[in-house]
């Protein structure tokens, strides 16, 4: 699910509002995943986060599963 | 109801006294939208500058084939519509609301009338189309100079084992590790699956075709 530092997280809604996919919701003034799988990973919240504090990193791996 | 408070914050309205932001004020308007609604169309005319009071915006251009190029996100503080306004033209981008949003606005013959009258908004207007020119300059830079997509091939490889020496990236991350824009990196990791080098897996970047992608990063072997 996409990672979230509670302590840059200054409240402000931008990635609940751009999130499409109803994955994010705001409680006591920050962040948190509603629903992880319903997450896309599109990325926009951590486009919109004015502070850094939502993050959607990638794994990579190799085809087989190798790492 | 405009909020005088947040106005004189604004980058054209800063520094202004409190009697003129009074009287600035008469001349916004609000507007809102909804996610995913067009605020302004490429190519029309512009009818006003607008300042986000709240929600996100982006600015963007979509090629013949469908390709989108974004050039800015705007948050909140921030303005769109800059350009074609102050030279009473044409819209140079589309612009689309991420989110619901509301914006102040300033038509484009309110806003010759308050540079006329207010020294103020002249300057601030300078250093506006300043930062614009600053950050395409940059873009122009990325775009001209940075042959991202072997370094995009290159990062993937040097990360491919999740651990505290390789943490997971985000694609800002990764712009900034191969020195190149997020915009860049979507746009390279977006051509490495279409070649079917790479298939982008949710959270996961899974490498289909590892002897490619070492071509690609000028790996030998």
């Amino acid at each position: 699910m996409p990672s979230i530092d509670a302590e840059l997280c200054e409240g402000c809604g931008l990635c609940v509002g751009v999130c499409r996919c109803g994955a994010l919701v705001m409680k006591n003034g920050k962040v948190e995943v509603l629903a992880v799988n319903s997450c896309g990973w599109c990325g926009l919240c951590e486009l919109v986060c004015p502070t850094g504090a939502i993050t959607c990193p990638y794994e990579i791996i190799v085809e087989d599963g190798r790492t | 109801m405009i909020d005088t408070n947040l106005l004189r914050t604004t980058p054209y309205f800063t520094g202004l006294r409190d009697a003129d932001i009074a009287a600035v004020s008469g001349r916004v308007f609000v507007r809102t939208a909804e996610r995913g609604e067009i605020l302004s169309f490429e190519g029309e005319r512009s009818e006003a500058v607008y300042i986000v009071v709240s929600g996100v915006v982006k600015t963007y251009k979509t090629s013949a084939d469908g390709k989108e190029q974004i050039f800015r996100i705007v948050r909140p503080g921030s303005t769109f519509n800059d350009a074609p306004v102050l030279s009473d033209s044409f819209n140079l981008v589309t612009v689309e609301a991420m989110s619901p949003v509301e914006l102040y606005g300033v038509k484009q013959a309110d806003m010759s009338a308050l540079i006329a009258e207010y020294p103020v908004i002249a300057r601030n207007a300078i250093t506006v189309l300043s930062r614009r020119v600053q950050d395409l300059v940059t873009l122009v830079e990325d775009f001209s100079f940075l042959h991202v997509t072997g370094r995009v091939a290159k990062m993937l490889l040097t990360y491919l084992r999740p651990d505290a020496e390789h943490p997971r990236l985000t694609q800002q991350e990764m712009a900034a590790l191969i020195g190149t824009a997020r915009e860049m990196v979507g746009r390279s990791l977006k051509n490495l699956e279409e070649e079917g080098i790479i298939r982008m897996e949710r959270n996961r970047i899974v490498i289909a075709d590892e002897a490619a992608l070492r071509k690609m990063a000028g790996i030998a072997g």
